[in-house]
């Protein structure tokens, strides 16, 4: 197990330099930040200052050396923008981001595994056919285009929601929560929602297979010969053997939702991280860039790490030797 | 796959009358919703094709514009004479001329993307079968990575690097979508290669390239279909995202995605149809595409036939 640990660090080590040297020559090879940053009325001592100011005179491999350094004593460079350190915006930033993909994980698994369990025990019945007819549908809806629909009936027409924005926020140990109001609350339920849509689909789609898996299965049969009850063997039995692939999924699912709330975000002027990044990326922002990146990397691992041991336990036939990164 | 395995086996079966494509496309006809779906495709992309022949006006024609007639509701008759049946927009671009032009942006970048990454990935995964050692591990080390990354972020970095455009949306989805179809087909080609009609060839010295494309590929193709299919719904959904986000298409050749963006500020004052209309659109699109390939998924699984 400690060996395992150790190697799978290792590894994730390997693939964060590895992402690093990626991110850093997409990011810095391409694009000029001083014609964005420095005004164009500046004469030629200014803009020497100020390239020199932001590093940007060295060449690029030791732009990278002196990146990777900083790096790892915590330093990801200042934003050209805020003049800020850059992981200090986004950690600023993260809470929103957090609340926002914990809410809409929540919402999936509360909504998803339910249906989905009904449409698995009932494949043919009508409620389960429209239920998976729903599922295609969540995910096909361009989910941008949902946001601005949720936006035009609930905020507009019939003005029950805030359109926009993240309300307002309890401080709670230096950070700012806006799921602690009632107004927090309002606001959030739209994001939310909007940012849940498709892993309900994706719970529904995984619990109803995994039900159906299961219910064929020789230890419902010998659950059932044993003279268990309906509900015992749902609920106890092939709950806890069709929970393995959805704890995993939403697991690893939990990052890509706050690599999409991107764009919930943006929709919904919700102030985190991805409003953030796609502001960054239209001003060249590198270092807030690459530092955003270097984050859903870290995040990445971590995660799969994470979702990797928690498979272990709920599952111990998995070797732990035989899964790498 | 066993489906499609037997013609391409070597050894004798009885003359049958039922060819698999045949029996693939009954199979298909089986399902109604499926079938429906298809056609609606067919007609999508008919109308994208014919798309001067169709609209009422050339939207990106400025000299065909009328700025009298911007944002009119849907229904209204304009200075032109013809009805805008979905409205027009601010410019007064009658929007249903827009939104088939905006398909045949999103048409092309989705299905020739999924087309690029297809080639791409199948060879990868194909050569990392068919290598091993190696090669495989290597391929595959690529492959779980780029996996291991969303891909809409994936898509913005490089965006981000590559700056707008056609082509630069191709680009990036291709580097985001190849993987897929490299994981899908090293899968089933793994299985395949062990088979006698692969060892057969070998004894026969074929050079490793026919037996990859002649022999192996076409029995990797169920799998690679059914990929393929819902990997170009994913395309147009993602491009249609980024040029929502304003890092995709440029201004002068607007998809379905951007059409939306465009009517986003007057959402908000009600004017919901510059919006609405093209993600209907692009919602009849992405579900008629899932559909049929869901109903290709359940027709080509070996392990679901009857």
């Amino acid at each position: 197990m400690t060996l395992y640990l150790i190697r799978r660090l290792f590894q994730a080590l390997l693939v964060m330099l590895a992402m690093s040297l990626i991110v850093f020559i997409g990011v810095y090879g391409i694009g000029d930040p001083v014609e964005i940053l420095i005004s164009p009325d500046a004469d030629q001592a200014e803009r020497a200052r100020a390239v020199a100011a932001l590093g940007l005179d060295l060449p690029l491999w030791q732009q990278y050396g002196v990146f990777l350094v900083r790096a790892l004593q915590g330093d990801l460079g200042r934003s050209f923008v805020y003049n800020v350190p850059a992981l200090q915006l986004i950690l600023q930033r993260m809470p929103a981001t957090l609340e926002l993909a914990v809410g809409a994980t929540v919402l999936a698994i509360v909504v998803g595994l339910p249906l989905g369990l009904y449409a698995g025990l009932k494949p043919d019945s009508i409620g389960g056919r429209s239920i998976m007819a729903g599922s295609i549908l969540g995910f096909s809806l361009p989910s941008f285009w949902v946001g601005l629909m949720l936006i035009m009936v609930f905020a507009v027409q019939l003005g029950w929601l805030p359109s926009t924005g993240r309300g307002t926020t309890v401080e709670i140990l230096g950070s700012r929560w806006s799921f602690l109001t009632r107004d927090g609350l309002a606001h959030m339920i739209m994001p939310a929602m909007n940012l849940a849509l498709f892993k309900i689909s994706l719970v529904i789609r995984l619990t109803r297979a995994g039900v159906r898996e299961a219910m064929l299965m020789d230890y419902v049969k010998f659950a059932r010969a044993k003279g268990l009850t309906n509900s015992r063997v749902i609920f106890v039995h092939v709950f806890k053997n069709i929970l393995i692939p959805v704890v995993t999924v939403t697991g690893l699912e939990f990052g890509s939702t706050i690599a999409f709330s991107v764009v919930t975000e943006s929709i919904f002027a919700w102030p985190g991280m991805g409003k953030l990044i796609i502001d960054s990326i239209n001003v060249l922002d590198r270092p807030v860039i690459v530092a955003y990146l270097m984050m859903i990397v870290f995040m990445f691992i971590i995660i799969n790490l994470v979702v990797d041991l928690t498979y272990t336990i709920l599952d111990p036939r998995v070797r732990l030797e035989s899964k790498a990164i | 796959m066993s489906a499609a395995a037997e013609p391409v086996t070597p050894e004798p079966v009885a003359p049958r009358v039922e060819t698999p494509l045949r029996r693939f496309i009954s199979q298909f006809m089986e399902s109604r919703i499926a079938v429906g779906a298809l056609v609606v495709f067919t007609i999508i992309v008919l109308l994208a094709v014919f798309a001067p022949w169709i609209t009422p006006q050339n939207p990106y024609d400025l000299f065909q514009l009328d700025i009298m007639d911007g944002r009119m509701e849907p229904g209204t008759v304009g200075g032109a004479g013809f009805t805008y049946w979905l409205g027009t927009d601010d410019q007064g671009r009658d929007m249903l001329s827009g939104i088939i032009y905006g398909l045949r942006i999103s048409l092309i970048v989705g299905a020739g993307s999924a087309f690029i990454a297809g080639i791409i990935g199948a060879s990868l995964g194909m050569l990392a079968a068919y290598a091993g050692g190696k090669t495989d591990t290597v391929i595959m080390r690529l492959v779980d990575l780029q996996l291991s990354f969303p891909t809409i972020l994936a898509a913005l970095m490089i965006l981000a690097f590559l700056g707008k455009g056609i082509s630069n949306v191709v680009i990036a989805l291709v580097i985001v979508e190849w993987a897929y179809y490299a994981r899908t087909v090293r899968g089933s080609a793994l299985v395949e290669r062990r088979r006698e009609y692969v060892e057969a060839a070998q004894c026969l010295a074929l050079p490793t390239w026919r037996i990859i494309f002649v022999h192996l590929l076409p029995n990797c193709l169920p799998p690679l279909i059914v990929i393929g299919t819902i990997q170009v719904a994913r395309a147009i959904a993602l491009e249609a995202t980024l040029s929502f986000l304003g890092l995709g298409v440029p201004i002068t050749e607007p998809s379905l995605g951007l059409l939306i963006a465009n009517g986003y500020e007057y959402m908000l004052s009600g004017k919901y149809w510059i919006s609405f209309y093209p993600g209907i659109a692009l919602l009849i699109t992405i579900v008629s595409i899932n559909l049929v390939g869901d109903h290709l998924r359940d027709v080509l699984n070996p392990r679901l036939q009857k």
